[in-house]
């Protein structure tokens, strides 16, 4: 091109940095190639805008390089639509983001590669600048930038790579919902630091999770290899600079959170491919002494230690070989310079891909001979690890070459990556002679935390305006409740006694008659001859006689298991207008009436009660256990209970039915005893609880656990109706509890 | 009861059974002191095809009862039926096998309920009589008489179980699937396959078995393979023989039949 024809695109740019000159006709060189007429003229319309955005030189080259390429990729559309967005970035108060935007893009039109779903990601990255830009005061135009927006920008690549845009979406959605308040949080979010910020990444992620599918593999490996062993995923997303392999030891199975489907093999094959071939070593691998093998010979050794096993996990399970052979790589022949680089691991790739695959198609000889030796040293049985050994120590030795130790190594198509390290193959007698070890031994054991209480317990939560739950989102710790004094609950039991005397004539109606007859029968066990002799005379003296003559026996047992929650919040401590004794006391003096007739009656109960103070710290402390008696340890831990903080009743109800779960019942009932509405002071939207506790009722009741709530506040119309559907009882008169609370169970299990 | 025809209990073609340890002479043993004797073992692992081919070595008339929860105690002794001139009295199960002198085999014997089970125990001690209480006899066993039940141990419930009372009048064989050799060549002999494929049928059992009480309640049993097997001579492809004969029928839960898929993939491939 003649220098008057750049002049005139030139012209066409209105743009005077003099850094421009000099990259100019480059750039309008490439822009000609890869464009349509009409696409130079908007990309240099659109280069013009960018000049005039007044954030200097770099952003006009960005543009300038890098949207020939994307225009070409994503359309010509991109062209003005980037230079559009970023001329609207730069009238918000996310001036300064402008230069990571323009650097995501060519990144982003790579990955996404086509118009529509380039303008969608556009239109998220508006969109969550928009929700994130805030202003002091709210209804006035923005004026603090958004803090996680530089964030997102700097992570785009990898985000893209690990998600899809749907998932980029819910994920993007879920930071800008759950932080808007709160811009460390939601820097920390976006550039992907905060736990939950991995916990949403990991979730929308695509590929086949490993959570999705433990059950599926804990019965592959049981199933065809007839072993039990944890599984412990590990994390592929954070580890850039050394990729974790499988692997297991004494813990456990080692397996990649996350395996993308490969070579038109689905991800839990892979993972099944994965675990077969651990399996196999631990079947046929035995630990050989590794001092005497220099790393190569010992590189050897594993790889065709890794063939062996495979071969007699395919001798015994033949459509592994398909799936093998699809995962493995096939080095190509002659790939590998050894005068420029260190070719060892091509070549043993090549031998492990030869004896996989029958029709390597590979001509070297010596690969071709051990090829033979391995199968011959086959024939004779399962071999062995040494014969391996010595294989190997013969294959690395014949085919050594200068150029193997140079640091340069040819990795390419040669990492097996459904192989494991094989660790466990090696025993190494001396500790290790490096002199940067020489501080081992003085290593430290750790001393044990003693730990007050269970670990904590991670509970998700529902978030109704998104339709979502919040994973892991609330931690709850678990703790014995502390003891008081058992005769105070005496005391309490002897001032109601005669109530409980009531109370007992009503239990003993309820309580299992085991054996019962069941009469009028049509089809039954046994003639019924009262009513038989009674049909007959009907019969003969001419009148319908009734056909049911039979009658049968059936058990009638009541099995039941209650778990009783109570509210331990602040609140508690209050008293209601007309009452002398706290509400906590009136509850207290409820729950031991109750504990004594259920104890009376038989049936499975548990208390615990529950409080809050943030997410961070839902206390649910045991009371009475499942399997407990109403016993004097039990009444002490009674006799205690305090209130105090508040009311996170979601991740309680939780954690109650996974006690609940566990019982062997046909009914299983779930009593709280409240005070008020679910509330915490980390939520100032009241909506959230109340709807996040409606949602595990609803769990609840899935599970086949009946839940039901016992309310003490007189304005609890207003909300318990939404959260427990037809399931609740409002007590208006709080002091007569200890009478209502017994019967109310009874009514109930009647 | 001398109108009753014996002859229709009578096994005439030799059931197939191959035995898996000394079962037979045992049984044999058993039968000459006139034990009563009870089987355990997984469902489909051969126990009635024993008693049956036991029954047709010895050449006695087998009397087989399944059982279950509904069965009365009147269901195995005999009941008064109506009929135009009155009452007319029927023998059960039971009775006719004391009366004849046959073997007497309750299948699935904890599915009936335990009182009914009771009364069996006149017929399996020392008496060998049986009381007809409602009829006002007491039927003296028939010499050859013995009586046989058998049930699975494995999935019942904790509540289904038998009496002390009722387990200690038994001599007791435990059974279970044959050991892979022998049900290699059951699954070839009973379906007209070769070995090789019985063999691969075999392991897939094998992997099942391997997951009871890991989300299968029960392995695939050695009927089971046969009738796959019986698919596969009928010209059905194997994989397609395998999850109808053997995958689909044992669970409905979804991860374990992906593996189980999986298993009948690789081993058929």
């Amino acid at each position: 091109m003649t220098p008057e024809e750049i002049q005139v695109y030139r012209d066409q740019l209105q743009c005077s940095f003099a850094q421009l000159e000099n990259i100019f006709e480059d750039c309008i060189n490439d822009a000609l190639r890869q464009l349509s007429p009409q696409g130079v003229k908007d990309y240099l319309k659109g280069a013009s805008l960018i000049c005039m955005i007044g954030r200097g030189f770099e952003p006009v080259l960005v543009y300038l390089e890098e949207m020939p390429t994307v225009a070409h990729q994503v359309g010509e559309d991109a062209l003005t639509l980037v230079s559009q967005t970023v001329w609207d970035m730069s009238r918000s108060p996310n001036g300064k983001a402008i230069p990571l935007f323009l650097d995501s893009i060519a990144e982003a039109a790579r990955r996404l590669g086509s118009e529509d779903s380039f303008k969608h990601y556009i239109e998220l990255i508006v969109e969550m600048m928009n929700d994130t830009s805030r202003s002091i005061h709210n209804n006035q135009n923005a004026t603090i930038p958004s803090p996680g927006l530089p964030e997102l920008l700097k992570q785009i690549p990898y985000l893209l790579s690990q998600l899809s845009l749907e998932g980029l979406k819910n994920w993007m959605a879920y930071g800008v919902r759950n932080y808007y308040m709160r811009p460390d949080y939601q820097a920390s979010y976006f550039c992907l630091q905060s736990a939950d910020s991995k916990a949403m990444l990991q979730r929308e992620r695509h590929g086949t999770l490993f959570m999705d599918n433990e059950r599926k593999l804990d019965a592959y490996l049981k199933a065809l290899w007839d072993e039990t062993e944890q599984f412990v995923p590990y994390s592929l997303g954070f580890d850039e600079l050394r990729k974790p392999r499988p692997y297991y030891d004494n813990v456990g199975i080692r397996l990649p959170d996350v395996y993308d489907d490969k070579n038109n093999v689905p991800g839990i094959d892979r993972y099944r491919a994965t675990i077969a071939h651990m399996a196999a070593h631990r079947r046929w691998t035995s630990p050989i002494i590794a001092d005497n093998f220099s790393p190569f010979q010992r590189v050897g050794v594993e790889l065709l230690e890794d063939s062996r096993v495979e071969y007699l996990a395919m001798q015994q399970y033949p459509g592994l070989r398909n799936i093998l052979k699809a995962l493995h790589p096939a080095p190509i022949e002659g790939d590998c310079e050894p005068q420029k680089e260190s070719c060892i691991l091509h070549r043993l790739a090549m031998l492990s891909r030869a004896i996989l695959d029958a029709d390597h198609g590979y001509q070297n000889p010596v690969i071709k001979e051990f090829v033979e030796r391995f199968y011959a040293a086959m024939q004779q049985g399962e071999s062995s690890p040494k014969e391996m050994a010595s294989i190997a120590i013969s294959f690395i030795a014949k085919t050594r070459l200068q150029s193997d130790q140079s640091p340069n190594i040819r990795f390419e198509n040669t990492e097996v990556d459904y192989r494991d390290d094989n660790r466990h193959m090696w025993i190494f007698i001396e500790e290790n002679d490096e002199a940067e070890d020489y501080d081992a031994t003085r290593e430290t054991k750790e001393q044990d935390i003693e730990v007050d209480g269970l670990p904590p317990r991670h509970y998700k939560e529902w978030d109704y305006r998104s339709s979502s739950y919040r994973p892991d989102w609330v931690s709850l710790y678990e703790s014995l409740h502390p003891s008081g004094s058992a005769a105070d609950i005496d005391k309490l039991l002897e001032k109601n006694s005669a109530l409980a005397k009531r109370l007992k004539q009503i239990l003993d109606t309820l309580k299992p008659q085991q054996y019962v007859r069941v009469r009028y029968q049509e089809e039954g066990s046994e003639l019924d001859l009262d009513v038989a002799i009674r049909s007959l005379i009907d019969y003969k003296a001419g009148s319908q006689p009734d056909p049911r003559i039979n009658m049968s026996h059936k058990h009638d047992g009541r099995d039941i298991a209650v778990m009783l929650l109570l509210d331990l919040s602040q609140s508690l401590n209050d008293i209601p207008d007309g009452c002398q004794q706290t509400i906590l006391e009136l509850s207290q003096e409820a729950v031991s009436l109750l504990a004594w007739a259920i104890e009376h009656l038989g049936d499975k109960f548990a208390i615990a009660g529950f409080s809050s103070n943030t997410r961070h710290e839902v206390r649910y402390q045991h009371i009475k256990g499942f399997t407990e008696r109403w016993d004097d340890a039990v009444k002490a831990r009674l006799a205690a209970i305090q209130a105090g903080y508040s009311t996170r009743m979601g991740a309680a109800m939780r954690h109650a039915a996974h006690y609940l779960e566990k019982q062997k019942a046909d009914k299983k009932l779930l009593l709280v005893l409240t005070d008020g509405e679910p509330a915490d002071i980390d939520t100032d939207d009241e909506q959230i609880l109340i709807q996040d506790t409606h949602k595990a009722v609803q769990e609840l009741d899935q599970d086949g656990i009946f839940t039901y709530c016992i309310n003490l506040d007189p304005r609890a119309d207003d909300y318990v109706k939404d959260i427990f559907g037809g399931q609740y009882s409002v007590i208006d008169h709080v002091d007569r509890l200890p009478e209502k609370l017994p019967k109310l169970f009874m009514s109930l299990t009647k | 009861m001398s109108d009753f025809d014996i002859a229709q209990y009578k096994i005439t073609d030799e059931p197939y059974y191959e035995q898996q340890s000394n079962e037979v002479s045992l049984y044999e043993a058993a039968y000459k002191r006139r034990l009563p004797v009870m089987i355990k073992g997984p469902t489909g692992c051969g126990k009635s095809r024993f008693i049956e081919h036991m029954a047709w070595k010895l050449q006695k008339p087998l009397i087989t009862v399944a059982c279950n929860e509904d069965m009365t105690a009147s269901d195995l002794i005999g009941r008064y039926l109506l009929d135009s001139d009155g009452t007319r009295w029927l023998d059960g199960p039971l009775t006719v096998a004391a009366r004849m002198g046959a073997i007497c085999y309750l299948d699935e014997i904890v599915e009936a309920r335990q009182d009914t089970t009771v009364v069996i125990h006149p017929l399996t001690d020392h008496r060998r009589t049986m009381p007809l209480d409602k009829k006002g006899e007491l039927i003296e066993a028939h010499p050859d008489f013995q009586l046989v039940i058998s049930y699975n141990p494995g999935y019942q419930s904790l509540m289904k179980d038998l009496k002390q009372s009722t387990k200690q009048r038994f001599v007791a064989m435990d059974f279970e699937y044959p050991e892979t050799k022998v049900e290699v060549e059951i699954v070839a002999k009973e379906a007209d396959l070769d070995n090789e494929t019985a063999a691969k049928l075999v392991k897939i059992g094998k992997t099942a078995r391997n997951l009871k009480g890991h989300g299968l309640d029960e392995g695939i049993s050695t009927r089971l393979l046969v009738y796959a097997a019986n698919l596969m001579s009928e010209g059905v492809e194997p994989a397609a023989a395998c999850k109808m004969a053997l995958v689909r029928p044992i669970t409905d839960d979804v991860d374990i039949r992906s593996t189980l898929d999986h298993a009948v993939d690789t081993i058929f491939a």
